[in-house]
């Protein structure tokens, strides 16, 4: 990614570092503040904002991981996500190989019937998926939302896997068959394996698209024993409005899976979306 | 691929008879696609069609399909309230600040970000972080912030003699929602923006600087052209997600203060769900999906169709 063929140019960066720190701090500073803030008492947080805390109130915090309902909404937020990524690029891959590997009548169309989908505002089918779902008792049940988030991953996931199918050589795939390889033996002992990288992009885009998921959530989950962490907070929220720093320890404790899990897999997240860009 | 080994499978089983390898063949295809497609036509393209079936009823939800056909009065009606109109205006609103305030800022923190300074790939990492956040943590985080009487926006600013309801102001409301729009999603544009400058040879951006031109003439010149279809790929997703826009408003506002925030996503969710106006909020859902639509096949055709040439030939080049 970067060349260091000669010495960097010497120029003057100090207004570039001015600028990157006023911007780095426009996104810092709201983190900070419900980190310090869930460590203050709610008077404390009206008159001093922004400062360490007075007084290193842990209860906000000890309270939230001490509930039970955190840890069940934290459970069915990774439930949800780890299913529905294994579904979203199960059926992705199977399918993927198919449009890259085999001609076929209508193949091309069936491609863009799935690619099409990529412009279908998800907003858009809620309320029939809503009725869909109760006709088939699906509401309050995790696979009411695994099987809708799955079923709208599947665009985009095709299309990134199909293209790095595609780039894998036919010799390889020749060899393969005449080895006495099956079509499925070949997708699953050599395609699979090889397009790794592939897989852990789309996979990453499928965990953070579901862990982030509210709306589906919102109009699928009626009672609090199915709630997911989005849910959790917006009633949380509700539920403590006037216990401001109470919600910021719920935030910031909420918001450590994510940016946990951002941490560890940066690289595929900006790839995936760097290449769901430049191929959506 | 050592570790595929010729198996006894392959002595036992000679090449199969053509007729045998085609249906074998078919059988394949079959299998393999259709678990997908059976999701996404069922959960994805029936329910899009039923919502345009059903935007022409007056319907409650219950019972099967709907049978109170009413024809296009649930778009009459629609078109002919106020909310709705406001619903348009916002969103033209924050599109056109979304266009020209927060991808040019985004841009101009991706050239910054491209220069070599110390801590670069830190500060990528800073500015990307939010849009990992879900639209949940970041709404209540902002809706406190924002709060009048104890958030943090207010202690900070009245140093300035700055203070404001924010989003219980209908004034200010759209401002600051977009405040935390740009908060949120800069990065991802951000991100876009560098991989799209890393495609462009530098040799290209250097031989400009020998022939004297500045660096703003350069960017102007040399690095804007070239990075055109990241742009506007970049402007096409942030128009698209904005039709679409709910989660936000929904935890930052619910749409007040009086309606000055809606958008037709939380429109729709009112309607369809409180009021148990399916019908109603069908239609709702249906003019966001024939603007996104439309949308989508005009700026295709005649904004992105130099960058999608290149792609089909190239697709249709293999295989």
């Amino acid at each position: 990614m970067i060349h260091r063929k000669k010495a960097p140019a010497r120029t003057n960066t100090l207004p570039l570092h001015a600028i990157a720190w006023v911007v780095g701090a426009f996104i810092l500073i709201p983190v900070i503040y419900a980190f310090l803030g869930g460590f203050k008492a709610n008077s404390e947080l009206s008159g001093n904002p922004f400062g360490l805390p007075e007084t290193w109130v842990t209860a906000n915090y000890t309270d939230v991981l001490g509930s039970g309902s955190f840890w069940l909404q934290m459970w069915n937020s990774t439930f949800i996500a780890v299913v529905t990524t294994v579904l979203t690029v199960a059926l992705a891959a199977l399918a993927g190989f198919i449009f890259a590997r085999y001609a076929f009548r209508g193949r091309e169309l069936l491609f863009t019937v799935f690619t099409a989908g990529l412009m279908f505002p998800f907003a858009v089918a809620i309320l029939p998926i809503f009725v869909l779902l109760r006709t088939f008792g699906l509401l309050d049940n995790p696979l009411g939302v695994i099987l809708t988030q799955a079923a709208f991953g599947l665009p985009l996931t095709i299309i990134i896997l199909r293209g790095f199918f595609r780039s894998i050589p036919g010799e390889i795939e020749e060899a393969a068959i005449i080895d006495g390889c099956t079509p499925f033996g070949f997708f699953w002992r050599i395609l699979l394996p090889m397009a790794r990288p592939a897989i852990a992009t789309v996979s990453v885009l499928a965990i953070v698209g579901s862990w982030n998921n509210f709306m589906l959530p919102l109009v699928v989950f009626s009672e609090e024993a199915s709630w997911t962490l989005p849910l959790g907070i917006q009633q949380f929220q509700g539920q403590y409005a006037s216990d401001t720093a109470r919600i910021l320890a719920y935030l910031v404790l909420a918001m450590v899976p994510a940016l946990g899990f951002y941490a560890l897999a940066e690289r595929h997240l900006v790839g995936g979306i760097t290449a769901g860009a430049t191929k959506g | 691929m050592t570790t595929l080994t010729r198996g006894p499978e392959a002595v036992k089983f000679p090449a199969p008879a053509p007729a045998v390898k085609k249906r074998g063949r078919w059988l394949t295809i079959t299998l393999f696609l259709l678990p997908a497609l059976v999701l996404f036509l069922l959960l994805v393209v029936a329910p899009i069609l039923v919502a345009v079936y059903s935007s022409a009823f007056r319907w409650n939800g219950f019972g099967g399909l709907p049978t109170n056909f009413i024809g296009f009065d649930n778009f009459t009606r629609l078109f002919g309230t106020e909310i709705f109109a406001q619903d348009l205006w916002h969103l033209l609103v924050l599109v056109l600040f979304s266009v020209c305030v927060q991808l040019p800022f985004s841009l101009a923190i991706a050239m910054l970000l491209n220069q070599r300074i110390r801590g670069r790939a830190l500060y990528r990492v800073v500015f990307f972080a939010p849009y990992v956040l879900s639209e949940v943590i970041t709404g209540v985080l902002f809706s406190l912030i924002l709060s009048p009487e104890s958030g943090m926006a207010n202690q900070l600013l009245s140093v300035f003699g700055i203070e404001s309801e924010w989003l219980a102001d209908p004034d200010t409301v759209m401002p600051s929602l977009f405040l935390v729009m740009t908060w949120k999603y800069f990065g991802f544009h951000m991100m876009i923006y560098l991989a799209g400058r890393q495609n462009i040879p530098n040799e290209l951006i250097e031989a400009a600087q020998i022939d004297g031109a500045s660096s703003w003439r350069t960017f102007r010149h040399i690095t804007l052209p070239l990075l055109g279809p990241t742009i506007r790929i970049s402007i096409f997703l942030s128009v698209i997600y904005t039709i679409q826009l709910f989660d936000l408003v929904w935890i930052l506002t619910g749409g007040g203060p009086s309606h000055s925030s809606e958008t037709m996503a939380v429109t729709m969710m009112e309607y369809g769900f409180k009021r148990s106006q399916v019908g109603y909020a069908s239609a709702i859902s249906v003019v966001m999906f024939v603007l996104s639509l439309v949308f989508a096949l005009i700026y295709q055709r005649f904004v992105m169709r130099r960058d999608l040439e290149g792609a089909t030939t190239n697709m249709g080049g293999r295989r």
